[in-house]
């Protein structure tokens, strides 16, 4: 059987290469050996499947994506993420200067605030999809670790002279997500105000372990929960200190994989790509209220007259009959007519049935329309249903 | 009864012209957890080296090469139910389907247990 499987992220994702655009040293376009991060070692020891992921070692399962999937919606899970990007930007008008760069509204995001955006192109393709906070004097963002030598380019590029955009390189980030997740990181926290004070997409300076912390309350499962920033000098002794809670599991890339699309939550490079705009993305929420009526933003020009018009295909949700998965790049089917593509598919571990998440032309996006998944020439039977496939648990303000 | 392996990770164990098919407990953990197993009907003529099976994970969908040429004679209908049987008893209760071969001469190419866990140690 072929053990090198095709339509697996992990192996396959066209993004894992450093490329050209690396900031500070000369690799070459094409291939590159993957790099190691802080928790190399830990993942190993842990028993850790490691695969070259956006270019670094990272584990794909630990004990098994069902159990650790579970476990993440059931107790608290333990991800790694410290591929992705963490940077910070800052200077005399930045906040100016990022808006004009980034489709957001930075005047109503208040002192430690997160907020999702997208980087575009001007022709309002997705660059990336990220995450901005503010701190005291300038803005922290988290972009998509394969992305993020070419969101740094962009970024200069963009930005005047007089901003500094600064690449966390000596930064870790973890994710702490499920239901018991708060219960198991209050203990281990002290601050200015207790961890209780963070709602949804709020974040804060806390110590760690005794060690500075920003910590959020925000995630990629769907689940309540935090990521958190610590120097990678102390990644190793801060991942033992959260993952000796009970309620804590490692959890790896597989499962965080399964969360996110049951969360009904994108995934650069495969849901959303340099050639899919906003409006088909379904990510209008990216482009904030203030935004959408002034422009003044990069793709502007396209993304404007599209949300007037509508686009011809939206990103949506697919429930698919019987046990097998459909996969990226299967075709959805009205009939025999060609309707869409899928995006993102498989296994749901909580739902116990394969869903997707497809491009599908917009006559067929109606919840309820009953289509088609062409898999390896069998007719998979599918119903268009909203996401989350999952209900998002977050901790939101004013919630009990 | 002899059973053999292909370098693929598929196992046949022969009894006379009659065998059975499955994958090997590498295969298995290399994929993970198992979620739907597509078999050949009973009456489908498999070719060695085809794909005959699919083994779907949480992870990716897998083909399955048929180990040797023949006519399927029964698939293992308890996967339908318990596709899991391959990762908790992949040389037993997880076997795949069973064939009557057509060309048992084609067996001499295969491993037999001691060169597998020789080849896999390997890898």
């Amino acid at each position: 059987m072929a053990l090198n499987c095709t339509g697996m992220i992990f192996v396959s994702n066209t993004y894992d290469n450093l490329g050209d655009n690396h900031a500070d040293d000369d690799v070459e376009a094409g291939p590159a050996a993957p790099l190691t991060l802080p928790l190399d070692q830990w993942h190993r020891t842990r028993g850790g499947r490691m695969v070259d992921f956006a270019g670094y070692w990272m584990p794909v399962q630990f004990e098994g994506i069902i159990a650790e999937h579970l476990w993440s919606r059931e107790n608290a899970g333990f991800f790694d993420v410290s591929h992705m990007g963490q940077l910070y930007v800052s200077g005399e008008g930045v906040e100016a200067a990022l808006e004009a760069a980034l489709p957001i509204d930075l005047s109503t995001l208040p002192l430690g605030g997160a907020r999702y955006s997208l980087l575009l192109n001007d022709e309002g393709g997705i660059l990336d999809d990220l995450m901005v906070t503010r701190w005291g004097t300038g803005f922290y963002l988290v972009v998509n670790g394969a992305t993020k030598w070419d969101d740094i380019a962009t970024l200069r590029e963009r930005l005047p002279d007089e901003i500094t955009l600064n690449h966390l390189e000596d930064s870790a980030l973890f994710a702490l997500q499920g239901p018991k997740a708060f219960e198991a990181l209050e203990p281990l926290v002290t601050g200015e105000y207790p961890l209780s004070a963070l709602t949804f997409m709020r974040g804060g300076q806390f110590k760690l372990g005794g060690v500075d912390a920003w910590i959020s309350r925000s995630g990629y499962t769907g689940e309540d929960g935090f990521e958190i920033s610590v120097p990678a000098e102390n990644a190793a002794e801060l991942a033992d200190l959260i993952c000796a809670e009970p309620q804590v599991k490692p959890i790896a890339l597989g499962a965080r994989d399964s969360l996110r699309l049951e969360a009904g939550l994108p995934l650069y490079g495969h849901d959303m790509t340099e050639t899919v705009d906003p409006v088909s993305a379904d990510l209008l929420f990216g482009i904030n209220k203030r935004r959408r009526s002034e422009g003044g933003f990069p793709g502007a020009d396209v993304i404007l007259p599209l949300i007037a018009s509508g686009a011809q295909t939206r990103r949506v949700g697919l429930a698919i009959e019987g046990r097998m998965a459909a996969r990226e790049g299967a075709k959805v089917l009205s009939g025999d007519t060609e309707v869409g593509t899928v995006t993102s598919g498989g296994f749901s571990p909580s739902l116990e049935r394969p869903i997707a998440m497809a491009y599908v032309a917009t006559d067929f996006t109606a919840p309820g329309t009953s289509l088609s998944i062409d898999v390896r020439g069998r007719k998979l039977a599918a119903s268009v249903v909203p996401m989350p496939f999952v209900p998002h648990r977050y901790h939101r303000k004013g919630a009990a | 009864m002899t059973r053999y392996f292909t370098k693929d990770h598929e196992w046949i164990a022969v009894e006379g012209s009659e065998a059975t098919v499955g994958i090997s407990d590498y295969a298995q953990s290399q994929l993970g957890d198992i979620t739907f197993v597509e078999v050949p009907g009973a009456g489908s003529e498999v070719s060695m080296g085809d794909s005959a099976s699919v083994v779907d994970s949480v992870k990716a969908a897998s083909d399955v090469y048929a180990p040797a040429s023949g006519k399927v004679t029964v698939a293992n209908a308890a996967l339908e139910d318990q596709p899991e049987l391959v990762n908790t008893d992949p040389e037993g209760e997880g076997w795949l389907w069973k064939m009557t071969l057509s060309d048992p001469a084609e067996l001499d190419g295969l491993m037999d247990e001691a060169s597998y866990q020789a080849f896999i140690a390997e890898l």
